[in-house]
């Protein structure tokens, strides 16, 4: 449905008949924008919030940031914490040893070792895995993935795991910088030189790849109004010429032997600008001109203010969205010279980020699932120190988000995930036949099994779940609390009440399940008191993830 | 290593359950062809339909020990039927069933519905939730299984599920519950065995094809998306479909009766085709602490009515499979997590309690009644309840073995536990039985107690007829006390002493079990 239609809706109602769900209030819906949110500020929205810039809302931040303000809340989420420690050798095992690298040590500085890199990348994408799922109370793991979608490589097209780890560290280091210093950084990154031919980019044999997609879909786009032309893409490319990586070093250097050093003429898109052509090492500072030139131009605000959009908010922008918020935002982006953090503190502050029609308006994506589903229910995975089952462990969590269709590092092409990007179906392209299933299986596995390493297993912890509840004692109210925070959505009554019977196991009253729960807390390891309660949560949390709701974010 | 490959690579060392690493749901399973292929039910195929009583029943209100009547006027006076609206049962004058069992009556009439005395299980637990883990589980109350009894029997038959079903073997679920949720007896060891529907309209729903309203909004559209896709890939939406439609009831069923909308569900479902093994309904309101009976007229209130309701259900659904020529296929049973003190409470109700009847029905169910009476103490106050006579697990091992033709080796497997069968089926169409030998035992006085009452020491005189006795020992609260033997004797008479120990003095259950055949007598302790 286009917000357009609903909006009429809203304000045509059906004599007689309530469009909404009751529990919000259509007057807030009319037309919001980027003027700062001045609603209520509840669990409601302290979720929405949450579950849009990290992954998942674990119960103690949501408590958290109720005792905050909208603005504070914002503001907290957009201040990065330390990066990670460095990935480390965690997979030598009696079928494998890395040669150049002992057990525990990183192997982000090694060379290349065409047997050791598939042991590498696997390390590093498992690496990945366990910081989204130890992820800090803020943005900056969401927006290193939204930057791996937007200026994506693949590891297995790279090949090398040091090269693979300083892309995803340049990602990390630019994420809530400057979207020009990203841009050059991605253009000049090894990972990228490689992926898109780059370093072969010569005078004389230009590889136009990189200088098509740095338009295409890094930074113009293919908008309306996006009228980049052919020869831009040819003279973008000869402007690239020459960027080379030491294989030694793995650092980047400019060769000036094979830049082409003529002039190059763009078209009235770009106010038919003529980048002069340098010679020697001056060459390098072509680069620099036409990522002004690119930046310049009206349409790379306004780019990437809806891929954000898209990526946080919601997949469709009808003609509303674009003149109230995409165009404004593009704004405040160009007037803070591509500063990143005013923008998304802008828009994470909005009236219209919190407008009612956001509220469960995106199926999760692979990771939001499974990242969510292991913070909410405090899964425990393997420390650090636990090399070969924090690896084994996050490895397995990571192929899952491959079967799920989110291969981390590995984005299925240059344009990363249809979900993000592709109309019309957007971020309905996650679920299908086929991974809907999945999905139910691994939270059934997770559930009742759990994931088992050599010496360790991550199974959601329900019972830890329920306890930090403010009454889990009480049936009514620890259906209540879940529903709030489990689902974006309000849930028919009749659904309430068969989470109820499950918890009651039948019997109609209250105290069953309260003395049940009451007897459990007094005595916490008796096993017979424990599986009483975990035999009625086990069904009772399987039928919550099994909600098709669930799916919605 | 081919750098294409390392993303399966990237797993190594851990076990992925077989569905999730595959290929997703077997499509072609629900196309018609196959099923044409495979929708071929054979005679031999049972189906077992579990009744679970939600709450507790009042066993000695259901089934009445007519001879023991005077002393149960004594001891439960607040609840107590009049001796005269007791339905009488052909062949028998000592046990009478409730007067809202008629349709239940005319199946014992009929040779079709089986009573088993006194069902339960040592040391019972009167937690409702821990008792029915118990029973769903075959756990011992010292122990928590985390799968299913018949969710264990259905991971035996189809060691494979889910992965590559369904299939042309088994192209239907392998079982249905219709309930909030599945049931733990229907949890495997590492999935649920089966499908649920919340109820009687969420299946309507399913059938047909009539989608929950979502709001008007964009998450709205989204729900609607991914509920469309979750009935495009329930693998087994279509076959229930199919199954539903080619069939229709042909006895009438009660109106508004709970219990009858799920079995007129489970009928259909049977009739039309699907191979599902196990069906499990229930029935709630059980847990009669007070009301269970009118003051004015004992024979109504809320016992009088959900019997009513359990009757009238179960008898429908016995003639509908007869007249679908289905009911050498399908056998029922009920069970409740325990039954009824045996003193009834001033609020006209009683309290939680330990053993209680258990019914089993069918055509192939040698109808009749399967172990005595129980004792009703004279002087039976708040602690004391009724001792299991048979052990549930002797049922289920029953329901295994004889209907669904388990070998006797991997019943262990199954139940966790080694415990003997029962004589419940007619005619065991799948293995020679013994029971049926076992059977002629029936009448004989197998156990003998001297002196009664004892002070310390108890002789216990029982006749052999070889192979392995259980004897077991309980005090009024029914808590297993002793197991004085359990072991293989010789045939013939044998005799064991047993020392009662530092026990108190009041009674205590003296219970013998070979094989089929069981016996429990009371032995006074005194000073």
């Amino acid at each position: 449905m286009k917000r357009r239609d609903f909006l009429h809706l809203m304000r045509t109602p059906a004599p007689g008949r309530s469009v909404l769900n009751p529990v919000f209030s259509p007057v807030e819906t009319l037309g919001t924008g980027l003027e700062a949110y001045s609603g209520p500020w509840e669990i409601a929205q302290v979720i929405h919030l949450l579950r849009r810039v990290m992954f998942g809302a674990k119960w103690e931040d949501i408590q958290f940031f109720l005792q905050s303000d909208p603005d504070t809340a914002v503001e907290t989420l957009l201040t990065a914490g330390e990066a990670p420690p460095l990935p480390v050798n965690d997979y030598n095992s009696e079928n494998f040893t890395d040669p150049a690298v002992p057990s525990g040590d990183t192997w982000v500085n090694a060379f290349y070792d065409l047997s050791a890199e598939p042991y590498r990348i696997a390390s590093l994408k498992s690496w990945w895995v366990g910081n989204l799922i130890d992820q800090e109370s803020n943005i900056i793991e969401k927006l290193i993935l939204f930057w791996h979608n937007h200026i994506p490589v693949q590891f297995g097209e790279v090949f090398y795991a040091a090269w693979n780890f300083r892309y995803v560290d340049t990602l990390r280091q630019n994420a809530l910088g400057n979207f020009r210093d990203m841009i050059k950084a991605m253009t000049l990154d090894p990972a990228m030189l490689h992926f898109l031919n780059g370093q072969f980019n010569s005078a004389g044999a230009p590889d136009e790849n990189y200088a098509r997609e740095l338009q295409e879909l890094f930074c113009i786009g293919k908008g309306p109004d996006s009228q980049y032309t052919e020869e831009d893409v040819r003279e973008a490319a000869r402007i690239l010429t020459g960027w080379r990586v030491n294989y030694l070093t793995n650092e980047i250097f400019f060769q000036p032997l094979e830049h082409d050093s003529g002039d190059k003429q763009f078209s009235s898109f770009y106010g038919n600008q003529l980048i002069q052509g340098k010679t020697g090492s001056q060459g390098a500072e072509e680069l620099d001109e036409l990522l002004d030139m690119i930046l310049a131009n009206d349409e790379c605000a306004l780019f990437l203010c809806r891929k954000i959009y898209r990526f946080f908010v919601y997949h469709e922008i009808d003609e509303l969205t674009e003149e109230m918020v995409i165009g404004p935002l593009a704004q405040v982006m160009r007037d803070n010279n591509y500063e990143l953090r005013p923008v998304l503190a802008v828009l994470f502050k909005s009236q219209h980020f919190f407008d009612m029609l956001q509220y469960g308006a995106q199926i999760k994506g692979p990771m939001d699932h499974l990242i969510g589903m292991y913070r909410e229910f405090h899964t425990p995975i393997p420390d650090r120190t636990m090399l070969m089952d924090r690896y084994q462990h996050n490895a397995t969590v990571h192929y899952v988000g491959a079967l799920f269709l989110q291969n981390l590092g590995d984005p299925p092409n240059v344009s990363g995930w249809p979900a993000y990007h592709q109309a019309p179906v957007f971020d309905k392209s996650w679920i299908s036949t086929d991974t809907l299933p999945r999905r139910a299986q691994f939270s059934d596995w997770l559930l009742w099994a759990g994931i088992s390493t050599e010496n360790f297993l991550s199974q959601l912890d329900i019972l830890g779940t329920v306890a930090q509840l403010p009454n889990p004692g009480d049936p009514n109210a620890l259906v209540d609390d879940i529903l709030k925070w489990m689902y974006s959505i309000n849930l028919p009554l009749q659904f309430r009440l068969q989470l109820k019977a499950i918890l009651l196991s039948g019997q109609i009253s209250d105290y069953y399940w309260t003395d049940a729960w009451v007897a459990y807390v007094n005595d916490p390891t008796n096993e017979m008191k424990r599986e009483t309660v975990r035999n009625r949560l086990l069904p009772f949390f399987y039928t919550i993830l099994h909600q098709e709701e669930y799916q919605l974010s | 290593m081919n750098r294409k490959e390392f993303l399966q690579y990237s797993a190594a060392g851990v076990i992925i359950p077989n569905l999730l690493n595959g290929f997703g749901v077997n499509a072609s399973a629900s196309s018609p062809w196959l099923r044409l292929l495979s929708n071929t039910t054979i005679d031999t195929d049972h189906v077992l339909v579990l009744i679970r009583l939600d709450g507790g029943n009042d066993g000695l209100n259901t089934v009445i020990p007519l001879d023991q009547y005077d002393t149960l006027a004594l001891v439960r006076p607040q609840v107590l039927l009049p001796e005269n609206q007791i339905l009488g049962l052909d062949g028998t004058d000592t046990v009478g069933f409730h007067p809202s069992l008629s349709g239940m009556r005319d199946l014992y009439n009929e040779g079709k519905l089986k009573v088993i005395q006194s069902v339960g299980y040592p040391n019972q637990d009167y937690s409702h939730f821990r008792s029915t883990d118990i029973w769903m589980t075959g756990a011992n109350t010292t122990e928590v299984f985390s799968s299913g009894w018949m969710g264990r029997y259905l991971n035996y038959e189809y060691p494979n599920y889910p992965n590559g079903f369904p299939n042309e073997v088994m192209p239907d679920p392998l079982s249905i519950e219709i309930g909030a949720s599945l049931s733990l007896a229907l949890q495997g060891p590492s999935f649920a065995m089966g499908l649920s529907v919340a109820d009687p309209s969420q299946f309507y729903q399913l059938v047909n094809g009539v989608p929950s309203t979502a709001p008007a909004t964009p998450a709205g559209e989204l729900l609607t998306y991914v509920r469309t896709v979750k009935q495009q890939s329930n693998a087994y939406g279509q076959v229930i479909v199919d199954a539903f439609e080619n069939s229709n009831n042909l006895a009438a069923y009660p109106e508004e009766n709970v219990l009858a909308e799920q079995l007129k569900i489970v009928a259909r479902l049977i009739a039309g085709g699907l191979k599902t093994r196990v069906y499990l309904v229930s029935i709630s309101g059980f847990d009669t602490h007070d009301a269970q009976v009118m003051p004015e007229d004992k024979t109504t209130g809320e016992h009088a009515d959900l019997l009513g309701v359990l009757s009238g259900a179960i008898t429908a659904f016995v003639r509908d499979l007869e007249m679908q020529g289905l009911s050498d296929r399908v056998t029922g049973m009920t069970f409740s997590e325990f039954g009824r003190r045996i003193i009834s409470n001033l609020s006209n109700g009683t309290d939680h309690g330990a053993a209680a009847p258990m019914f089993v029905f069918g055509s192939q169910v040698d109808g009749g009644i399967l172990g005595d009476n129980p004792f009703i103490p004279p002087g039976a106050d708040a602690i004391d309840n009724l001792p299991m006579q048979y052990d549930f697990r002797s049922v289920y091992t029953t329901m295994l073995k004889d209907w669904f033709c388990i070998p006797e080796a991997d019943l262990g497997g199954i139940l966790l536990h080694d415990f003997q069968s029962l004589p419940i089926f007619n005619s065991p169409n799948c293995m020679p039985v013994s029971t049926r030998e076992e059977n002629q035992h029936a009448g004989s006085k197998l156990l003998d107690l001297w002196p009664n009452p004892f002070t310390e020491s108890l002789s216990i005189r029982f006749s052999s007829g070889g192979g392995r006795t259980l004897i077991q020992v309980f005090n009024g609260a029914g808590q297993l006390v002793a197991t004085p033997a359990n072991r293989d004797f010789p045939a013939g008479e044998q005799r064991l002493d047993w020392d009662s120990g530092e026990l108190p003095t009041g009674h205590y259950y003296v219970r013998i079990q070979q094989g089929a055949y069981q016996q429990v007598k009371v032995a006074a302790k005194a000073k």
